[in-house]
């Protein structure tokens, strides 16, 4: 393994509050310095960071990387190389591949290919159901064995309520937390906000009521479990609202919503833009203020990509024929630092949403930044402008609803397990 | 939605009435009205698209709207070829492959009827340079010509928009003609719009289109100039957004005697095809306040005017054909 030292970086951990200009060590995969002026150590590659941000790398909570099923869409090694680019190290993977992985064997396989291409680790969530059909239990101690920190419904949520209250006890058996999306499908046929937006287009639209129904009864249920319970991918107003009620009663209840929430609105579907067609859909900006409040008010605690790259062929057509999904991996960090920028929330809060909250959810390892542990790392040049484009996407999926965007920073160096998984000297 | 407008303000395509320059609906009711004149003589053919070919791609049955095209096409001597597209056993090919063949056979013209919203701008954004695109409707979403239709089949009976309160009763949710009446009827400065439906039947937020919103049909119909009735289709009892047909008849069908609340003059139209006892009453459709045959005639003066715009050919400068 590569030794390899950081100097003179802004090293900021958002668990231990750590924020000042120092060095920092990288032996055999771990941080063994951190800190201050380090001259005792001999390293194997020197990385100037004068300037520069370092801290923990990023772990996206929901990341589809099509493999296995979809490799036509793109696949393991090129979205984990993707990811390393925008100073991701760790992607979640939720379990509606195909197959799903609601076995040992799929999981193993999965973690196989992360293995063999390794631009950044691959935690797969394992099926809350066989198949994801809510009808039978999948086999979580067997997916747990096989690596999986967690179990969770895929985006398809357990219609019958018995079945989702067994699930939660189970999972609860084996310490797994429940990764739940909160819908109602029956109310989510549509496809794209209910409102004037919508009803302009002529397109079916989904209530926020398809959130606040399934969340409710997701609630209720999970409340007569002890289970450890996450809800994904929030929308709404009234889903915050409904949440944050909740959390009072339930309080290891934890909530997450794709960055995308957090800047646009239904009405970027204008034209019929097929890259604004989401599951679950662009919502108003009233819950696009409500969410960012949310998250201000830790009410939501994760920040995720939502990562779901398609082929062009995906999304061209009129738009409620298209597949809904955004390609996230390339934006989540810079998106995450301009709510810093919007004053929305602080740069270690904001860090913390997608560092150390998913990695205490999950129980990973990365996420901070600290002697001993995984170097894991990102650095960051906080003022290197760059504009988003086809051509800047490092994701095979081209769907950003972010192009023609311009941020301001970008990752320059990512290390996971210590190895550099990305260098980009441009600066 | 500014692909239907060239850089001269001109319509280029006609996708929908939202949003159009009050003078543009006006002109094409304009040029409407001088082909209507040549529709009354004897020669009913002009040879403004000679040697231009429209083709009418329908992904969904028709056959009013497809004939009225066809008619208007023939009539302005363009040669018409119809394609109807049976959706279920094209699957595999994109609608952008079948445009891009269909293109290689050099049309001028795409007349489209598809049953998602949004298909005729798709269309319109990947058509060649100098290929217009006429949407016959598209989905929920929009159905200008028919909108046109009614707004000089109104104009016709009824002169100046601005005293006039025009009811659009029906499936308001479901309706392309709906959306397209509502932005016409206001742009062209209608008094009051007005929506009556249940609110099964009503889309969300509805108002903001521009329209007063209705749940009582006696309410709705006070004193209104023009009453117009939806099309009610019957899947919407399996989708259960209402009960059956005979409920939905009792209180939101248009009979004479549910038509004394308004105008003593107002007239009755429909875009059909005709549910009669559904939304309407047979004595009404077949009386004398109905206009429902002049819409299927000015139907044709209507889309031959929007054909010539698009094209860039006015009436009074006849094209020799290339």
């Amino acid at each position: 393994m590569t030794r390899i030292l950081i100097r003179q970086g802004r090293l900021i951990d958002p668990e231990s509050g750590l924020d000042e200009v120092g060095d920092l060590a990288v032996a055999d995969g771990r941080i063994v310095q951190l800190g201050g002026t380090i001259d005792d150590f001999t390293p194997e590659q020197t990385i100037e960071a004068d300037g520069q941000w370092v801290m923990p790398g990023l772990i996206d909570l929901s990341a589809r990387l099509r493999e296995p099923g979809q490799t036509r869409k793109a696949d393991i090694a090129s979205e984990t190389r993707a990811a390393a680019a925008a100073g991701i190290t760790t992607l979640v993977m939720p379990p509606d591949t195909t197959p799903v992985m609601d076995s040992p064997a799929v999981v193993e396989q999965v973690t196989h290919r992360a293995e063999q291409t390794a631009g950044a680790r691959v935690v797969p969530l394992g099926a809350l159901t066989l198949g994801l059909a809510g009808e039978q239990l999948s086999a979580m101690a067997g997916l747990a064995a096989a690596g999986c920190p967690a179990v969770s419904d895929g985006g398809r949520p357990v219609q019958d309520s018995q079945v989702l209250r067994n699930a939660l006890d189970y999972a609860c058996t084996f310490s797994l937390p429940a990764l739940l999306t909160p819908v109602d499908p029956f109310l989510a046929t549509g496809c794209l906000n209910e409102g004037p937006t919508a009803t302009r287009l002529g397109l079916p639209g989904v209530p926020a009521a398809a959130e606040t129904a399934g969340l409710g009864r997701q609630l209720a249920v999970a409340g007569a479990t002890r289970a450890r319970v996450h809800v994904g991918r929030l929308s709404s107003a009234e889903g915050a609202r409904l949440l944050t009620g909740e959390q009072g009663h339930q309080r290891r209840l934890s909530a997450d919503v794709a960055i995308h929430q957090l800047f646009l609105t239904d009405q970027d579907a204008m034209e019929y833009d097929t890259r604004f067609h989401l599951d679950p859909p662009l919502r108003d900006i009233v819950d696009r203020q409500a969410l960012r409040q949310a998250v201000a008010d830790r009410v939501i605690r994760i920040i995720c990509s939502d990562h779901q790259p398609h082929d062009g062929d995906a999304k061209d057509g009129p738009f409620a024929s298209t597949e809904p999904g955004a390609s996230g991996i390339d934006t989540l960090l810079p998106l995450v630092l301009r709510l810093v920028e919007d004053e929305v929330l602080s740069l270690h809060r904001a860090l913390a949403t997608v560092t150390v909250e998913p990695a205490r959810l999950l129980g990973l390892e990365g996420g901070r930044m600290a002697v001993g542990g995984a170097a894991d790392l990102t650095v960051v040049d906080p003022v290197a402008p760059w504009f988003c484009t086809r051509e800047t996407l490092k994701s095979r999926g081209h769907n950003s609803p972010f192009l023609g965007w311009e941020f301001s920073a970008r990752a320059t160096h990512t290390l996971v397990g210590g190895r550099l998984t990305h260098t980009d000297d441009r600066a | 939605m500014s692909v239907q407008i060239d850089a001269q303000g001109d319509l280029r395509h006609f996708l929908t009435t939202e949003g159009l320059d009050p003078r543009l609906l006006g002109r094409i009711l304009d040029t409407a009205e001088s082909f209507a004149g040549v529709l009354g003589k004897s020669v009913k053919t002009v040879p403004l698209l000679r040697g231009r070919t429209v083709v009418n791609l329908f992904f969904e049955s028709s056959t009013r709207t497809r004939t009225t095209f066809e008619l208007a096409a023939k009539r302005l001597s363009a040669d018409v070829l119809n394609i109807a597209v049976d959706t279920t056993t094209t699957k595999g090919e994109s609608l952008l492959d079948m445009l891009r063949n269909l293109q290689a056979m050099q049309a001028d013209m795409f007349v489209v009827r598809h049953h998602q919203s949004g298909a005729a701008e798709y269309f319109a954004r990947h058509v060649d340079p100098g290929v217009a695109v006429l949407n016959a409707g598209d989905g929920w979403h929009a159905h200008p010509t028919q909108a046109m239709l009614d707004a000089f089949t109104i104009r016709r009976h009824k002169g100046a928009f601005e005293p006039l309160r025009i009811a659009i009763v029906g499936d308001i949710r479901h309706s392309r003609v709906a959306r397209s009446q509502i932005h016409a009827f206001n742009a062209l400065g209608a008094g009051e719009v007005r929506v009556i439906a249940p609110d099964t039947l009503l889309p969300a937020d509805v108002d903001t289109l521009g329209a007063q919103v209705y749940s009582d049909l006696n309410a709705g119909l006070r004193d209104a100039d023009v009453v117009i009735a939806l099309r009610l289709q019957r899947e919407r009892m399996q989708g259960a957004l209402l009960p059956g047909e005979s409920e939905y008849f009792r209180h939101y069908g248009l009979t004479e005697s549910r038509l004394r609340g308004a105008h003593p003059d107002a007239i009755v139209m429909h875009p059909g095809p005709i549910n009669r006892g559904v939304e309407i009453d047979s004595a009404l459709a077949d009386g004398p306040r109905s206009v429902i045959l002049d819409q299927v005639t000015n139907g044709i003066a209507v889309r031959m005017a929007v054909m010539t715009m698009v094209l860039g050919v006015r009436p009074d400068t006849p094209r020799e054909a290339s």
